[in-house]
C-alpha cells in the first residue's frame, strides 16, 4: 500500500532519494554473524551499509527508524506458495509446460497481504497440484503493485522469471490421460523431455534460417528453458522412492531441480546430498492426511545439516497448506526437531533465494542487495514474537500499527477482502468495505 | 478402601513401583487451579494425585518411580476432536466420522466407531494430550454422537470415560448439499429440518411419558428418537458447529425453542455476537486459531479467544476436523497461537486443561493438579507453548504413556 502511495507522490513532486537508517536492532544479516545494536542503511531501495552502530555512521539528514529492542532480518523468501487465487494447468492433460502462472495470479488477492504480515517479501507462486507438470511458476516481489507485471522478477532477457512446477507419486495419478502408476508417470515425463531434445536439434539444425525452423511450440519452448537450465524445476515429491526418481530424471536430462515438500527426505539423505540437490521442506503439524505424507517427519532439515548440506535446506508455506503469516513457525518447528537456529533462519532467507536464482538480489542483509527486511518484536523463533513491519526495496508494505494491516495479520471481519487500489484513495476514504 | 491404600503403601515401601505410583519433579509445577509452584513435585498413587507442592515439603516414599521436567502441567484436554474415528491415512477405510446415508443420524454411537489404536491418538498423546472429546464430524446436520476418552487403551472400553458425551450438529456450508434436489440446500431448510426432527422427538417423548410404566402402551423403540429425546431431556448437550454469525444465532434460536443444552463449536464469527452468546449462557469450543481462514472462516480472527475471555464466555480449544493435511491439529500448538494473540499463556493453558474439563462436565476429575483428581500429567522441557520446547512425557492415571521429546 505504502509503496504505491509513495510512487504516486513521487510522480507529483520528485525529490532526491531519501536515506533511511534502521538503528538499534539486533540485526541478523544471515550471511554474517548477528550484530547487536546494529544499523542498516538504505537508499533507493538498496542496502548501502550494514554494521554495528559503533562502526556505521548515520549521515545527517537520514530518516532514522528506531528499532531499539527489535530484531531486524531479511525479508522471508517462500519458495512454494499458492496465494493469489490462480490456477495453472487445467484437467486436460498431465503435462502442460506452456501454461504460465504469470497469466493467472490476482495481484490484489488478500493472500499477498497476509504474506506481508508473515514477513514474506518474495514468493514463488506455483500452479496447483495434480499434474506431472502443471506449468511455469512465477517469482514475485510482494510489493503491493497494481499489476502482476510490476511484481515479477525478470530474467536477464526481460521475460517474467519463474521455474517449472512438476510432481510425482500419488499426486499426479488419476484416470487417463493422466498416469495411473509411478512407472507411467516417469515414462510420460521422459517422453516429453525426449521430444524437447528433438525439438532443440531441429532448432540447432535450422541455425539462423527462419525458413528451416520448426513451428513455434509453447510447450516445447517451456521444456527447452528447463533443459537449458534457465528455468529451475520445482518438484513436488514426498516418498523416498519418488524422491530418488526425481534425482534419476534430473540426471538423465540434466535439468536443475529443487525438491519440494520432501516428507521422507530423512530416508534418502545420502542420495540427496550426493546429487547436491536443494530441498524446500514443508513442515506440517501431523503426519498423514494423505498417503504421501504418512511418514512425514520434521527431522529432515536437521539431518541434511548434519550431513554437511545445511545450504540445501529451505522451508515453504505451500499456502494454504500452511499459513503465510506463520512462516517463521515452520523454521522454529524444524529447530524443535533438531535443526540449528542458524540453518533454520537461512532456510527462510538466503537458501531459498538460491533456489530461485535470486541470491544476488535478496536473502541476506548485505551491501548492494534489495532492501527487503522485516522488523520483529523479538526472537524470530518464538511463538510470542510478531512481525511488526515488512519493508520491500526500502518501502514499508506492512505495519502492524496500521489498522488495515493489523486486520490482515490477525483476521477479523473483512480480512479476506482483496486489497483496494492505493492511488485512487488519496485524500479520501482509504479502503471502503 | 483406606485399608487398600495402606496396603498399597506398604507394598510400595517394601518392593517399590506399583505401576501407577509416580513422582514428577519440575522446576515449574503449573496446577492451573492455583499459582505456579517453583521446584515442586506431583505425587500420584493408585492413579490419583495424592500430593502437589514444593519438593521440600512433600514427602515422597522411597522407591517410587521419579520423572523430572522443567515444567509439568495437567494432562491436556482436547475439547473437540475426531481422532479415533477419522484416521491418519485419510482413505475411505479409515474415515468413520461421517456417514452420508442420512442428514440426521443422532443414533450413531461414537463407541461403535472409535479405533483406540489409531496413530493420530498416539500422535497427540506425545504432546501431552491425555483426554479427548471425539466422535462424529461436522459434515451433516446431525452426524452422530461423541464420546470422551483417555488417549490410551487397546480397546474403546479401556479408553472411554464418557460413552455418550454430546450429539454433533452442523450449520452452514459443511452440512449444505448442493444440487441434485438434495436437502438441505439452504440455511432456512437446515433449520426447518432440525425443527421438524425435534418436533417429532417431542411427540415421541409425549407418548413415552403418557405410557409411564406401562410397557404395552409405549411406542416402539426408535434409536433416533431416543437420542433426540435425550437432548430434549437435557441429559446431554447438542454441540452445534457454526462459523457465520447468522448460523450462530440460528443455533441459539433452535436451542431456545426446544430448551436444549447448547455448546457452540467453531464460532469463527463469535466475536460479532458476544452479547447474544453471553446472554444465552452458551460455552464455545473455539475453532483452531491456525485453521485456514477461507470459506466460512474468511472472517476468522486469532483474537477471538481473547475476546471470549474478556466477555466472560466459557471457552476451550479443539483440534477440530480436517479433511486433508494436517489430518489432526494439536491443541498445544493451537492454544500457543492464541496465547500470543492477546490471550496470554496462563489463560491459554487453562483453556486446554481446566476450562475444557469444565466444558465437558469433568472438572471434578480432570483439568488441574489437585489432590483427588486423576493423575494425568504433561511434562515439558521449557515453556509448553514455545515452538522450540518439547513435550518430554505424558502420564495417564499414573502410567507413563509417552516418553521422549516431541
Amino acid at each position: 500500500m505504502f509503496l504505491s502511495l509513495s510512487l504516486c507522490l513521487l510522480s507529483v513532486a520528485p525529490q532526491e532519494a531519501p536515506l533511511r537508517a534502521f538503528v538499534g536492532a539486533r540485526v541478523l544479516p544471515i550471511a554474517a554473524a548477528p550484530i547487536d545494536d546494529g544499523v542498516v542503511l538504505v537508499r533507493d531501495g538498496v542496502i548501502v551499509e550494514v554494521g554495528a552502530r559503533a562502526d556505521v555512521a548515520v549521515p545527517a539528514g537520514a530518516e532514522v527508524i528506531d528499532c531499539g529492542g527489535k530484531v531486524v532480518m531479511p525479508g522471508l523468501v517462500d519458495t512454494h506458495s499458492h496465494v493469489g487465487g490462480g490456477w495453472g494447468a487445467d484437467s486436460s492433460a498431465p503435462i502442460q509446460p506452456d501454461v504460465r502462472m504469470f497469466d493467472a495470479v490476482d495481484c490484489r488477492n488478500a493472500g499477498f497481504q497476509r504474506a506481508q504480515a508473515g514477513g514474506i517479501t518474495t514468493l514463488n507462486v506455483m500452479s496447483g497440484s495434480g499434474h506431472l507438470m502443471s506449468g511455469q511458476t512465477i517469482y514475485l516481489e510482494n510489493n503491493d503493485a497494481e499489476t502482476i507485471e510490476e511484481m515479477c522478477y525478470r530474467f536477464p532477457d526481460g521475460s517474467p522469471m519463474g521455474g517449472m512446477k512438476m510432481a510425482n507419486g500419488t499426486n499426479s495419478q488419476r484416470s487417463a490421460p493422466f498416469p495411473g502408476t509411478r512407472g507411467k508417470s516417469a515414462a510420460l515425463v521422459r517422453e516429453q523431455f525426449v521430444a524437447a531434445q528433438e525439438y532443440r536439434k531441429k532448432l540447432a539444425a535450422a541455425g539462423d534460417d527462419p525458413e528451416k525452423r520448426p513451428a513455434r511450440d509453447l510447450a516445447m519452448e517451456g521444456l527447452l528453458e528447463v533443459l537449458d537450465g534457465k528455468r529451475i524445476v520445482h518438484h513436488h515429491t514426498h516418498r523416498h522412492d519418488d524422491i530418488v526418481t526425481v534425482l534419476r530424471l534430473a540426471k538423465e536430462f540434466g535439468f536443475r531441480v529443487v525438491l519440494h515438500h520432501v516428507s521422507e527426505a530423512y530416508k534418502v539423505i545420502d542420495e540427496i546430498v550426493a546429487a547436491d540437490v536443494p530441498c524446500s521442506l514443508i513442515v506440517i503439524d501431523t503426519p498423514g492426511g494423505k498417503l504421501e505424507a504418512m511418514d512425514f517427519d520434521a527431522r529432515s532439515a536437521g539431518d541434511l545439516e548434519r550431513a554437511g548440506a545445511a545450504r540445501l535446506v529451505a522451508f515453504h508455506t505451500d499456502d494454504w497448506i500452511t499459513d503465510s503469516r506463520l512462516f517463521l513457525r515452520s523454521a522454529a518447528l524444524a529447530v524443535r526437531a533438531g535443526c540449528s537456529r542458524e540453518t533454520a533462519l537461512a532456510g527462510l532467507t538466503l537458501n531459498p533465494a538460491r533456489m530461485l536464482d535470486l541470491q544476488d538480489r535478496i536473502g541476506s542483509l548485505e551491501r548492494g542487495k534489495d532492501a527487503n527486511l522485516i522488523v520483529l518484536s523479538g526472537d524470530p523463533l518464538s511463538v510470542y514474537t510478531v512481525v511488526e513491519e515488512t519493508w520491500v526495496r526500502g518501502e514499508r508494505v506492512f505495519d502492524l500499527d496500521d489498522e488495515r494491516d493489523r486486520l490482515w495479520a490477525e483476521g477479523g471481519r473483512g480480512a479476506g477482502m482483496p486489497r483496494a487500489g492505493a492511488c485512487c484513495c488519496l485524500g479520501g476514504e482509504e479502503d471502503p468495505r | 478402601m483406606r485399608l487398600l491404600s495402606t496396603l498399597a503403601a506398604l507394598v510400595c515401601a517394601a518392593a517399590p513401583a506399583l505401576a501407577q505410583d509416580l513422582a514428577v519433579y519440575a522446576e515449574h509445577v503449573l496446577p492451573v487451579s492455583g499459582p505456579p509452584i517453583q521446584d515442586g513435585v506431583v505425587l500420584v498413587r493408585g492413579g490419583k494425585i495424592v500430593a502437589v507442592g514444593p519438593a521440600l515439603s512433600v514427602p515422597v516414599p522411597e522407591g517410587v518411580r521419579t520423572l523430572r521436567a522443567a515444567v509439568v502441567t495437567p494432562g491436556l484436554v482436547d475439547a473437540h476432536s475426531v481422532v479415533g474415528l477419522a484416521g491418519y491415512l485419510n482413505q475411505d477405510q479409515d474415515q468413520d466420522q461421517f456417514d452420508p446415508g442420512a442428514e440426521i443420524q443422532p443414533e450413531l454411537r461414537a463407541i461403535d466407531a472409535y479405533n483406540a489404536r489409531e496413530r493420530l491418538i498416539e500422535w497427540v498423546r506425545g504432546f501431552g494430550v491425555t483426554t479427548i472429546h471425539t466422535g462424529h464430524g461436522p459434515q451433516s446436520l446431525i452426524s452422530g454422537q461423541t464420546l470422551v476418552a483417555k488417549t490410551r487403551g487397546a480397546t474403546v472400553d479401556e479408553a472411554v470415560i464418557v460413552p455418550r458425551a454430546m450429539i454433533a450438529a452442523t450449520l452452514g456450508a459443511d452440512s449444505r448439499r448442493e444440487g441434485g434436489g438434495k436437502s438441505p440446500g439452504t440455511a432456512g431448510k437446515q433449520l426447518a429440518m432440525l425443527r421438524e426432527a425435534f418436533l417429532g422427538a417431542q411427540e415421541y417423548q409425549r407418548k413415552l411419558e403418557a405410557a409411564g410404566d406401562d410397557a404395552t402402551k409405549r411406542p416402539a423403540r426408535d434409536l433416533r428418537q431416543e437420542a433426540l429425546v435425550a437432548l430434549l431431556r437435557r441429559e446431554l448437550p447438542l454441540m452445534v458447529t457454526a462459523q457465520r454469525h447468522q448460523d450462530i444465532v440460528s443455533a441459539l434460536r433452535l436451542a431456545k425453542e426446544f430448551d436444549l443444552r447448547l455448546v457452540l463449536d467453531g464460532g469463527a464469527e463469535a466475536y460479532l455476537v458476544l452479547d447474544e452468546l453471553k446472554a444465552a449462557g452458551v460455552p464455545v469450543i473455539a475453532h483452531p486459531p491456525m485453521a485456514r481462514y477461507s470459506g466460512e472462516l474468511e472472517n476468522a480472527s486469532r483474537t477471538t479467544p481473547a475476546k471470549l475471555r474478556d466477555a466472560g464466555i466459557p471457552f476451550a480449544f479443539q483440534s477440530g476436523f480436517e479433511d486433508y493435511v494436517p489430518k489432526t491439529r494439536v491443541i498445544l500448538y493451537e492454544a500457543a497461537v492464541a496465547a500470543a494473540h492477546d490471550l496470554g499463556p496462563e489463560a491459554a493453558l487453562r483453556a486446554i486443561t481446566l476450562d475444557a474439563a469444565k466444558l465437558l462436565g469433568l472438572d471434578a476429575r480432570l483439568g488441574s493438579l489437585e489432590v483427588g483428581k486423576d493423575g494425568d500429567l504433561a511434562l515439558y522441557d521449557g515453556d509448553p507453548f514455545e515452538y522450540t520446547s518439547h513435550c518430554v512425557g505424558t502420564v495417564i492415571e499414573g502410567e507413563v504413556v509417552f516418553e521422549g521429546a516431541r
